[in-house]
């Protein structure tokens, strides 16, 4: 079942978006269940650097321990992490986030690609990648990169999606293990 | 992509071949640049790769120029700027001499906002900027003053935001696609070559500014560079960091007093 599948086998579930991906979210957060055997990992294209909102409007919508994270922060189970605005989030061996300030990839900082890039590397097969509405192509390498390492990979159902782009093009360039609407990846995460 | 292992042998080759110590950055993202770089630079194999940086000494000077960031802007996070304004320039206004240290500091974009600062404070003529950087080519282009025209309307906006309210445009002349910052600013820096794995302090300092460079070091480097900078701070100086930078980890923190909600610390012990 694919519930088994994610709960035993993911330490991290990582989910990435851009435009229309803040109303998925809000509609999913609340639907997660304590405790999260995972840490769940939040990557979105974000307009403005100063925009810590974002954080605090999530954190509405969750019991669950949710921060924007600083450098060098441990990655915990059960915890809800958001990327901020202007950098790069990357994933360390040691179990802890790293930022990198460098250029934008995919005219984006953070960039999902290398979010998922840098996790599947240190995850493998422990990771699930899902990628939401967008009207980008960032996401669609770093979720090749996630089932090359065999993780599960999950894509938001373009004809659900605000923007149906980025799906599309994650479809196109990768086999994700599902497409699936809101619902459906609410029953996956429970 | 690029092996653990093989990232390793890299770093140890710059160490002993170079004397270049990159074993302490942050893993992944070192790790990230080397793989640009190999993609970048069309190397068919890791062994061709290694080979090239053991062996070129030019070659060797791109690899470490784009090993390291040298991503910047000026007044980069406003309301950082906003805070050295209203909280930190006030409390050194009456010292005789302002010396302000900007560690990594790469083309030097965050030196002119301090300038700026600085000048708008009425505190310019009594001020010394000194810039360091591992990099040689990026304070080159700091010592001149002169960079690109297309981001100065974000910078103006930026400046705006930070409190600034002269017109910033009087800050440069523009030529073509290029802008030079006035003399007037670059006469009060001072650039030198400084590693901060490697090299001591130089000085003691009333402000000294580190921002978005620890974020590249692991956890044990950080701490090394933040007793540098104790070292080299006075009491009641101030150290700023990086928006996601933090003091947190670090054995100095006890020390120093975090002013108002900003990555600005102010050394009370």
């Amino acid at each position: 079942m694919a519930e088994n599948r994610l709960v035993s086998n993911s330490a991290m579930v990582l989910i990435g978006g851009s435009t229309g991906s803040i109303d998925v979210l809000l509609n999913l957060l609340p639907a997660l269940r304590p405790p999260l055997t995972f840490a769940l990992v939040i990557v979105l294209h974000r307009k403005s650097a100063t925009d810590t909102s974002l954080a605090d409007l999530f954190a509405l919508k969750t019991s669950l321990p949710l921060q924007e994270v600083e450098d060098k922060d441990a990655i915990l189970p059960g915890h809800i992490y958001l990327a901020p605005a202007d950098y790069h989030l990357l994933i360390e061996h040691d179990g802890t986030f790293s930022l990198d300030d460098s250029e934008k990839v995919n005219y984006s900082r953070p960039s999902i690609d290398v979010t998922f890039e840098s996790a599947a590397d240190v995850y493998g097969s422990a990771l699930t990648g899902i990628l939401l509405s967008g009207a980008n192509a960032d996401g669609s390498a770093g979720l090749q990169a996630i089932k090359r390492a065999g993780g599960l990979t999950i894509v938001q159902h373009p004809d659900t999606a605000q923007v149906a782009y980025m799906p599309q093009q994650a479809i196109l360039n990768t086999k994700p293990d599902y497409v699936l609407d809101v619902e459906g990846m609410v029953s996956v995460l429970r | 992509m690029i092996e653990e292992e093989e990232v390793t042998l890299l770093l140890n080759d710059l160490l002993e071949v170079y004397g270049y110590d990159f074993t302490q950055y942050a893993r992944a993202s070192i790790k990230r640049r080397i793989n640009r770089l190999w993609t970048l630079d069309k190397f068919p194999s890791f062994a061709e790769l290694r080979y090239r940086v053991r062996t070129d000494a030019d070659y060797l000077k791109r690899f470490v120029e784009e090993l390291t960031v040298n991503v910047t802007e000026m007044f980069r996070d406003p309301s950082f700027y906003r805070a050295l304004r209203k909280e930190v320039l006030p409390a050194l206004t009456a010292k005789p001499f302002i010396r302000v240290w900007h560690a990594g500091c790469s083309t030097g974009e965050e030196v002119f906002s301090m300038a700026i600062l600085l000048k708008e404070a009425n505190l310019l003529h009594k001020s010394l900027l000194y810039a360091t950087d591992l990099n040689p080519e990026v304070l080159e282009v700091a010592r001149k003053g002169i960079y690109a025209l297309a981001p100065m309307r974000q910078y103006s906006e930026n400046y705006v935001l930070s409190g600034g309210t002269a017109d910033f445009s009087g800050y440069y002349t523009a030529q073509y696609d290029y802008v030079k910052f006035n003399e007037e600013l670059t006469r009060k820096m001072v650039f030198s070559t400084h590693n901060l794995v490697s090299d001591r302090s130089f000085n003691e300092f009333d402000l000294i500014l580190c921002r978005n460079v620890l974020i590249y070091f692991d956890k044990t480097l950080q701490d090394r560079v933040l007793t540098l900078f104790d070292e080299s701070l006075g009491l009641l100086s101030f150290l700023g960091l990086g928006s996601k930078e933090t003091l947190r980890f670090s054995g100095i923190r006890q020390k120093y007093k975090q002013v108002g909600s900003e990555k600005i610390w102010r050394k009370i012990d």
